[in-house]
């Protein structure tokens, strides 16, 4: 019984990374092996090569690369600022003031994407990088997460800090901040992969080279002038997913770990 | 008010005024444009009261990807939690290679849903395809699985299950990690058998989180279009058609805002119901510690 079971899970769990394993065999194969699975099959990294001079990806990395680090940057300043206030301060309008950050959790950025265009375009920053993050930076998630870790932070650590003269933003770097790194650690991973992975709102918002993350950057590709070459389709879907792939493989138990911290509240 | 009142205001204030800019005042903005026609070259929108729900109504292509949304989610959430659970309890076990099986399941949640679906785009290709090549072995006759409208939506199933089931074995993973192992020693002393231990210890433990996968898994199945996008466009004849995919062409293939305006106000009707419910079963814990 319990073999049996062993041999459920390992067959789920291959059919699970198959339709992964099949990327990879077409993107590492000449075309003609796409779907022939002969394994004296050459390797060759010439569909990269045919994807990278095709489209500029270099340049839709940068604009990815460039997204993530902004995004990231902007959501744990703000939020740690608006956590910090809903831990550990007692003002006027605070409990519907946390209502209405909560509101973000269920109505998120994506689902608004007719109003947030019509904002950008007033605003007149259409097709540019700080018109895909905006709508994200204020985060309810971080903010929410962030406040549940502050809160059991003992408050003499606080106390003690506020007695020796330092101010509330003092006290917020050097004792909350610290104390919190896993929590930052969590939320970092969930962003990052969250704004890499991005690709509705980006597609609305961005119209050029200088502003498409990769995603949008391998849709124009993949259905632009490639007709149905596969094999440089899946090289560079491949190369899209490579750098959280890469880093996933690397730091499993700490990405596991984040999204589970990310999900229990 | 007081000096502690107005630096908590402070601490508050820019991330309050890029939330109320970009989704309070959306939401709002959503309501009152959902009352207006589009406006034409730059003069201001008249008002037209409910025409643009009265379209709605009218509206084939709505009722279509709303009653396709809805299969979509039946499809979909049922699925990914059962499997999200049977693998969450194989991989929290002393099983052989549990590690590698981790890995396999949860790495389609890191993984872009646009790659993902270029991924499975080319899995369901008529003839070149994996399944195409798999079905032929076994003399099936050839299909075209996407450009179907009997198969097409449960190819859309498939995809976002494959995508999902392992994020949400994850919240499992937690929460079977903090049930103590005294209570299945305790099982195993009374002699209860594994499957009675499941149905009636861990089962009711895991609620909870079931709770709040179902949440999420509820949203995601109305916030995600990308693999509609990339794989079928909505077609063939708007079998795959998601609520948001329409809102999507609605607004920026015919550029009609007043009429996106009407439809994302029905969409926001079904998340802030889904947020009610789960205030009312869920979170009242959470919120008022």
């Amino acid at each position: 019984m319990r073999r049996l079971e062993t041999a459920g899970a390992w067959l789920l769990g291959i059919l699970w990374i198959l339709p992964l394993l099949y990327a990879f065999w077409t993107a590492f194969h000449p075309p003609e092996f796409s779907t022939r699975f002969v394994l004296a099959a050459p390797l060759t990294l010439d569909n990269f090569r045919r994807a990278w001079e095709a489209a500029p990806f270099a340049r839709y990395f940068l604009n990815s690369f460039m997204l993530v680090t902004m995004v990231l940057a902007v959501q744990l300043v703000l939020c740690t600022l608006a956590a910090y206030a809903f831990a550990r301060f007692d003002f006027p309008g605070k409990d519907v003031a946390f209502l209405l950050v909560l509101v973000q959790l269920m109505i998120m950025p994506d689902v608004l994407i007719v109003e947030n265009y019509r904002t950008m375009s007033r605003l007149g920053i259409l097709d540019s990088i700080p018109a895909i993050g905006l709508p994200y930076m204020a985060s309810a998630f971080a903010i929410f997460l962030l406040r549940q870790t502050f809160k059991t932070i003992p408050r003499e650590l606080d106390e003690a800090a506020r007695v020796e003269g330092a101010g509330p933003l003092t006290v917020l770097w050097r004792v909350y901040v610290p104390l919190a790194r896993p929590s930052y650690l969590a939320f970092g991973l969930v962003s990052v992969s969250f704004h890499w992975n991005n690709f509705l709102w980006p597609l609305i918002v961005t119209n050029s080279v200088t502003s498409r993350p990769v995603t949008v950057g391998l849709q124009v590709f993949s259905s632009g002038d490639q007709g149905i070459d596969w094999s440089v389709i899946t090289a560079a879907t491949v190369m899209t997913s490579a750098p959280l792939l890469v880093a996933f493989l690397l730091f499993q138990r700490q990405f596991v770990q984040s999204f589970m911290r990310a999900g229990i509240r | 008010m007081s000096r502690n009142a107005v630096h908590a205001w402070l601490l508050v204030l820019p991330a309050a005024a890029l939330l109320a800019l970009f989704t309070h005042w959306p939401v709002l903005g959503t309501l009152w444009d959902s009352f207006h026609a589009t406006s034409k070259a730059g003069r201001p929108a008249p008002w037209v009261g409910l025409e643009n729900y009265r379209v709605m109504v009218a509206d084939e292509v709505f009722w279509r990807s709303l009653v396709n949304n809805l299969w979509y989610a039946l499809g979909t959430i049922p699925v990914s939690i059962a499997l999200a659970i049977v693998m969450a309890l194989w991989v929290n076990s002393a099983m052989r290679g549990r590690t590698w099986l981790r890995m396999a399941f949860f790495t389609p949640t890191i993984l872009p849903m646009i790659a993902v679906a270029n991924i499975w785009l080319f899995f369901f290709t008529p003839q070149y395809g994996l399944l195409e090549q798999f079905t032929s072995i076994f003399g099936m006759a050839s299909r075209n699985w996407l450009g179907s409208p009997d198969t097409a939506l449960g190819c859309m199933i498939v995809v976002a299950v494959w995508k999902e089931a392992g994020f949400f074995m994850i919240f499992y993973l937690a929460a079977l990690q903090s049930i103590p192992p005294s209570l299945a020693e305790a099982a195993a002393l009374e002699g209860a058998s594994r499957a009675y231990y499941f149905r009636r210890v861990v089962f009711p433990l895991l609620m909870p989180t079931t709770l709040f996968v179902l949440v999420n898994a509820v949203i995601n199945s109305f916030r995600l279009v990308d693999h509609i996008v990339v794989m079928t466009k909505g077609g063939p004849n708007n079998a795959t058609s998601l609520l948001l995919f329409h809102i999507y062409q609605v607004g920026f293939s015919f550029w009609d805002t007043g009429y996106a305006a009407a439809l994302t106000m029905v969409l926001l009707a079904i998340l802030a119901t889904t947020a009610i419910v789960q205030f009312v079963f869920l979170d009242r814990r959470v919120h008022y510690q």
